[in-house]
């Protein structure tokens, strides 16, 4: 018998309701698109938990690396002028 | 001296309730910790359809067919799930059932017990999917990010398992003498194993202490087994059913049921795989695995030729 073969990991995004953004919900083995559609309808909607599946071979994702994350995410640091409580008002402003 | 450091840093992160994820930097004992626990956790569920699986020809009415039918498929997911965490870890899936199906990786002994009558289905669920759910509650804090997120999942849709396993058993129980004694008679055969199931007490446990510290497991073998105890005997006596337990009892100072000391003998010989069902249950998944062969042959050769047929067009 030949070796055995499992097939390709897949990602898994499921849409929970219309207007919803896709949310990672698991990964699956198959040996293709349409096999990778029916087992996550199977194995991630069987409560209707989604309206809409995104699927993406695992090998092709592209993930930051823990090790660097500190330097790589530091550029954000010292802009604390992004967020709107970095702003001084005016008493008495309102509705900004 | 860099590992002693990684260490320090990497308890902080636990100790911290921060989770871990596959790409971080682990002690290679607790990626061995892990590959060992979902494994065996995920072989569980898959061998776990067995049992059922045996009376699903056999199931009295179409809506308990329909019922056990979709159980048996939450287990299929189940096990899905739990072997994608696992690999995660960096161990491939041919890699898992080829240690399954050498012996080599263990699944919980309680799925090697038979399945007789009607009623065990509904003591597998009443009482194995009960302990096993207590467990999992407990796992939903594991500090392995992709093992915490499938746990969550699947304590999710384990708890219409075991309402479905406790409404076989009331409905024998409130039957005709007959029917209730074969919910007795589930009852006094499931009962050890289940308790079993939360594996040996905390001083002879091998993996327990590092898996506590490590936050693998968030509470240990005993404490878990004394709250399936405490919450299920209530379950039973408001059936009229009796504990296979002459020794069980209500202790007023601790407020937790006392229960007989456990048969270990019993517990290692069926983990060393002498129970009632190991053999046909290993044989069973070893003749579906190779069965299946050509199917896994035919999808990879049909893969191949579409991927050609796109290349030329």
């Amino acid at each position: 018998m030949s070796e055995d073969n499992q097939g390709d990991l897949w990602e898994v995004f499921i849409q929970p309701k219309p207007g919803r953004p896709h949310k990672h919900a698991g990964s699956l083995h198959a040996y293709d698109k349409e096999m990778a559609m029916k087992s996550a309808r199977d194995l991630y909607t069987r409560r209707q938990e989604g309206v809409g599946i995104w699927i993406v071979k695992a090998e092709e994702i592209i993930s930051s690396q823990p090790d660097d994350s500190e330097s790589f995410f530091d550029p954000a640091n010292d802009k604390i002028y992004r967020h709107p409580t970095f702003y001084k008002l005016p008493e008495g402003a309102k509705h900004i | 001296m860099e590992d002693a450091k990684k260490l320090e840093e990497f308890q902080a992160k636990i100790d911290a309730d921060i989770k871990i994820e596959p790409k971080d930097w682990m002690p290679e004992k607790y990626r061995q910790n892990l590959v060992r626990q979902i494994s065996q956790h995920a072989h569980s569920e898959i061998i776990g359809m067995q049992p059922e699986g045996n009376w699903l020809t056999r199931a009295p009415s179409l809506r308990s067919k329909k019922i056990l039918m979709a159980k048996i498929q939450d287990e299929a997911g189940h096990g899905l799930y739990l072997y994608c965490a696992a690999e995660t870890l960096g161990v491939s899936r041919e890699q898992f059932l080829k240690w399954l199906h050498e012996g080599a990786a263990k699944y919980s002994s309680v799925f090697n017990y038979p399945t007789l009558t009607w009623a065990d289905i509904g003591a597998i669920g009443w009482l194995v999917d009960g302990a096993a759910i207590v467990n999992q509650v407990s796992l939903q804090g594991t500090s392995y990010g992709p093992y915490s997120r499938a746990m969550v999942k699947i304590c999710k849709e384990e708890s219409f398992h075991q309402r479905q396993g406790y409404e076989i058993i009331a409905d024998l129980s409130k039957g005709t003498e007959e029917q209730k004694q074969m919910a007795q008679d589930a009852l006094n055969r499931w009962w050890w194993p289940s308790i079993m199931m939360f594996g040996p007490h905390d001083g002879d446990s091998a993996h327990s202490n590092q898996s506590l510290k490590w936050k693998i497991k968030r509470e240990s073998n005993d404490e878990l087994r004394q709250r399936y105890v405490d919450k299920t005997i209530h379950q039973g006596e408001i059936l009229g059913l009796t504990f296979p337990d002459e020794n069980l009892k209500l202790n007023e100072q601790t407020g937790h049921y006392d229960i007989s000391p456990i048969d270990w003998d019993e517990f290692w010989n069926v983990v060393k795989g002498n129970g009632p069902g190991n053999r046909i249950r290993l044989a069973h998944h070893i003749k579906a695995h190779d069965d299946g062969a050509w199917v896994r042959e035919a999808a990879i050769a049909y893969r191949n030729k579409m991927n050609a047929k796109s290349k030329i067009a």
